[in-house]
């Protein structure tokens, strides 16, 4: 639909010029949240529990209230007002119960950070601490103690999700296709395994921020480090029954999001001490440390997948089992649930499928979104399984996977049909798989296993998403012409270092033929002043923004060719344009600069026509719906992107040790719109996705306190963890309603980049892995066939703990 | 206290107390705020500053032991409006993503640069290891480094298929 991408007359698309807020960013003159003051802006601090699960018996402020300079301080009774994005389940800080580690019970606004500090130590809490709920499969069982009791009288979204009150289930999706008992009736194999993952912290280097002024009359100022400001204004008004133009939310430079920042979350805090202090601008920022356990996380998951193969290798049906670990609240983990659930069986052909998919609450930091949106984690499971079922039927676990990959024709868990133009999964597979020398040692290999005693294996695995949005997710874009014929575009869309700016400026430039010097896409976002965007998160931002520009910078040209056309007495139809000015296209010498009409049109009298130019644009996912909540069947998907990793590793076979060779990775983007941009989203994710697979992952103890909450103790991959070779390979088979026939990628990179590890140590060692992290101690344990790592919960803080009996 | 310091070659001099941080009293004294905080604890390099030459975690160091010293920030990189040479290859080689870290990994890489003139892939992550970048996985920013060094900068393929 959207312009087609004719690679001869392509002037912007296709190129890789150097992003627009990079200069800021260099310079250190990009202004983010944490950088900004106002006068008499006081600072706040959280007063939070040491405790994973406890009633609270009394508090008590007056020592903190004595404090000169304490400005306001607030505690759960004062706030009547609950939270949740989709399940209606938080209070802004806690009331009678805590329910994880790290949540907050007061809080304080002071002259000073150091006072603030001072004031939340004099606070003192009394607790009664029970015993908490820690491992989300107990949570289940029968008797279990519940962590949220009122859950039946929470208000929830209820055309899409399935809270189960009198359990710890804040939501049960279910997909079902075709007849999966049949199915495995007729499978000559059938294959079941288990496969968990823990908890891992999102790490954006600038922590959760925010500035908030509660002025009178209700008017409330949000400056926030957040991915989405109508989202955060919307949910804000929510909360506190304020219409939205009471409420203005500003965002400058992010400092890294990755779904962490997306929703709302310390922002009706902060605005409430401001109003406590008499309005007063208050600013509150996350420690590193209150990032990890006061800030939410990735959930964890359990993932059970029993898959029936027939005799020549086709996949009859898959049973699949997700429990996610919400932690205390809902937050985003009920709807990574739904995602994950309509996705569970990956971009392979399933004739017959089973899906539920549970959350399930816990006494520990709640999940929220996390770049890959449940993804990350259940490919996990999903691809180390492709690779178990390979195995045990005696298959190449490529040559398997190429057998059952969606094709033009085949129906989806929610029986969506999959087209030519949906994506290409196989050629990012058979490119990855190309690029390592899948299936093969190289002589150079060969002798590199011999010279140092340690073996080399290889591995594939696949990914696909989809955005995970609601049906009518929609945007809007306004293009400003400036007197000199440049123009400036307001979108809603937030830069969060993704480089959606630099692409946007390129889709802009393209349509309207200028160059890109004439194009500026604003990086600070502004409820008041820009046109309103859902939320930038779910990859979607190219497509759903892209096609909205092409229709504003479309919007726009037809004003300026009507302007254009009473300046030269032409019709509209006869006129054609280039970068400076607008002409008949039979007598190119009679024009009109864009300059001259930009801001209206003058004639040589004086008269004065038109106006400034402004061109509007909007789009809405089109074509999607709601799921059938007891069979999971619709169309919940706006497009589809498609990858692979191939990944060589080395292995030594006596300690579990391995470094990984080379990293091949294959994308269909559709179409790339700037290859650098791609080349950042694609090293970039994978490295996340290496942290992932590698280190990462929450530790508590067993009174579910978190052990790990700092870089030393939670590691994250730094330039030595490189592997030697990284490949990033674009696959463009164009989306049809994508701009230029562009698709999103900013989330997939991370995903499936653990089990293409696990799977190449799998080929050299023969180990069977099923927990992630895969830290060298696993390797070690799986290939002395030791019981994994079941949780991550812990007597002791070195990761090492009860376990379960495997394969169950 | 007392602080008396030279910054990008200007001195400031700020009444400041004992325990603000090098780090606080660039950003909140001085009002240079390019350096930014990921961690306050010395494990993310994002406040990553030069102090008499060496890269030091401005987190890490009260402001009263730097008086009467000479730092340099990112503040003071670019000269007279034009990014040094170092800035202008991490802007053309897509070194920036979300730019929180950019400041720290730039003055640590200027660390390197001038005790190595034209490090190798192996001397830059060395170099690099401290600073902690959640959004590039490091390969472009490594690029950037070879680029202002004059060497052959792509040192990861690309391809279309």
């Amino acid at each position: 639909m959207f312009e087609t991408a004719n690679p001869e007359t392509l002037r912007q698309i296709g190129r890789s010029p150097a992003r627009h807020d990079a200069e800021d960013k260099i310079t250190g003159a990009a202004v983010y949240v944490s950088d900004m003051a106002f006068p008499g802006m006081l600072h706040a601090q959280v007063k939070k529990s040491p405790h994973a699960r406890a009633k609270i018996q009394r508090i008590d402020v007056s020592r903190a209230a004595r404090l000169p300079g304490v400005r306001a301080i607030l505690i759960g009774a004062d706030l009547d007002y609950r939270l949740g994005l989709y399940v209606v389940d938080k209070d802004i800080l806690a009331k009678s119960e805590v329910r994880h580690f790290g949540e907050a019970v007061a809080a304080v606004a002071a002259d000073t950070l150091i006072l603030a500090r001072q004031a939340v130590d004099l606070i003192e809490v009394e607790y009664e601490v029970l015993p908490p709920i820690l491992n989300h499969m107990d949570a289940l069982a029968p008797g279990a103690p519940l962590v949220h009791p009122d859950l039946g009288k929470y208000d929830y979204v209820q055309a899409v999700f399935s809270p189960q009150p009198g359990t710890n289930i804040a939501n049960l999706t279910r997909c079902r296709k075709g007849d999966v008992e049949k199915g495995f009736a007729e499978a000559t194999w059938i294959v079941e395994r288990e496969y968990t993952n823990p908890s891992v912290q999102h790490v954006p280097m600038e922590t959760h921020v925010v500035i908030a002024q509660w002025k009178t009359g209700d008017r409330v100022e949000i400056w926030t480090s957040a991915q989405s400001p109508f989202t955060v204004r919307d949910l804000f008004c929510h909360a506190f029954k304020l219409p939205p133009s009471n409420v203005h939310v500003s965002i400058p430079n992010v400092g890294g999001g990755f779904g962490g920042k997306a929703g709302i979350h310390l922002e009706p805090l902060v605005a409430c001490l401001s109003r406590k202090a008499g309005g007063r601008p208050v600013k509150l920022q996350a420690t590193r440390e209150e990032e990890f356990s006061l800030l939410p996380c990735r959930s964890a998951l359990t993932y059970r997948i029993k898959t029936g193969v027939l005799a020549d290798g086709r996949i009859i049906a898959q049973k699949m089992e997700m429990f996610w670990d919400a932690g205390a609240y809902a937050d985003y983990a009920v709807n990574v649930t739904r995602a994950s659930g309509y996705s569970a069986g990956g971009p392979y052909e399933i004739p017959n499928a089973w899906v539920d998919a549970y959350t399930v609450y816990t006494n520990k930091p709640y999940g929220t979104a996390y770049r890959g949106f449940g993804h990350v984690e259940f490919f996990w499971g999903l691809e180390r399984h492709m690779e178990l079922v390979a195995q045990t039927i005696g298959m190449d676990p490529l040559e398997f996977r190429r057998k059952n990959l969606l094709r033009p024709g085949s129906l989806t868990l929610t029986g969506e049909k999959i087209t030519e133009h949906t994506g290409d999964v196989r050629k990012c597979l058979d490119a990855v798989a190309a690029s390592i020398r899948y299936g093969e040692l190289t002589p150079e290999e060969k002798a590199r296993e011999a010279r140092a005693g340690l073996k080399i294996g290889k591995g594939v695995a696949t990914l696909h998403k989809a955005p995970a949005m609601p049906s009518n997710t929609a945007t809007s874009v306004v293009v400003k012409m400036n007197s000199d014929g440049s123009v400036l575009v307001n979108v809603g869309l937030t830069e969060i270092g993704q480089g959606s700016t630099t692409a946007l400026a390129q889709i802009a430039a393209e349509r309207l033929r200028f160059p890109l010097n004439k194009v500026r896409v604003t990086i600070e976002k502004d409820t008041d002043r820009d046109p309103y965007d859902w939320q930038t998160v779910a990859s979607k931002g190219l497509i759903l923004t892209g096609n909205a520009l092409l229709l504003a910078c479309q919007d726009l040209l037809a004003k300026a060719y009507e302007l254009a056309g009473q300046a030269l007495r032409a019709q509209a139809c006869d006129l054609d344009h280039d970068g400076e000015k607008i002409f008949v296209r039979h007598n190119p010498d009679h024009s009109v600069k864009f300059s001259q009409v930009a801001l209206g049109y003058m004639f040589p009298d004086g008269n004065g026509i038109g106006g400034p130019l402004i061109g509007v644009g909007r789009y809405i996912a089109q074509g999607l719906t709601n799921l059938n909540k007891e069979t999971g069947q619709g169309l919940p998907a706006l497009d589809w992107t498609y990858g692979a990793h191939g990944i060589v590793v080395e292995v030594n076979p006596t300690t579990g040790e391995h470094h990984i060779l080379k990293i091949a990775s294959a994308y269909d983007v559709g179409k790339a719109v700037n290859p650098e941009l791609i080349r950042g989203q694609c090293i970039g994710g994978m490295v996340q996705g290496l942290g992932t697979a590698l280190c990462e992952g929450y530790i508590y103890d067993e009174q579910g306190r978190l052990l790990n909450p700092s870089f030393t103790d939670n590691k994250i991959p730094t330039t030595k963890d490189l592997p030697d070779e990284i490949e990033c390979i674009i696959v463009e088979r164009a989306q049809v309603d994508g701009p230029y026939g562009a698709r999103g990628v900013g989330e997939h990179p991370m995903i499936s980049v653990a089990p293409a590890l696990g799977n190449a140590i799998r080929a050299a060692t023969g180990a069977e892995l099923t927990h992630m992290p895969i830290r060298s101690e696993d390797v070690w344990r799986a290939m002395n066939r030791k019981e994994p790592v079941e949780t991550w919960i812990t007597k002791t803080p070195v990761g090492s703990c009860k376990t379960l009996p495997v394969g169950k | 206290m007392k602080i008396s310091v030279t910054i990008n070659g200007a001195l400031y001099e700020r009444e400041a107390p004992e325990n603000v941080t090098l780090l606080r009293f660039l950003r909140e004294y001085v009002g240079l705020t390019g350096t930014k905080e990921g961690c306050g604890g010395g494990e993310c390099g994002a406040c990553t500053v030069l102090l008499d030459g060496r890269a030091v975690n401005a987190c890490l160091i009260l402001a009263a032991e730097v008086d009467g010293a000479s730092l340099r920030t990112i503040e003071g990189e670019a000269q007279d409006g034009e990014p040094s040479d170092l800035q202008k290859a991490f802007a053309r080689r897509h070194a920036v993503q979300c730019g929180y870290c950019t400041p720290g990994m730039v003055m640590s890489a200027r660390a390197l640069i001038e005790r190595n003139p034209k490090p190798s892939v192996d001397e830059i992550k060395e170099g690099l290891e401290g600073n902690f970048c959640r959004c590039t996985g490091y390969v472009q920013i490594i690029e950037a480094v070879l680029e202002a060094t004059g060497q052959p900068a792509t040192i990861q393929e690309g391809s279309h298929v």
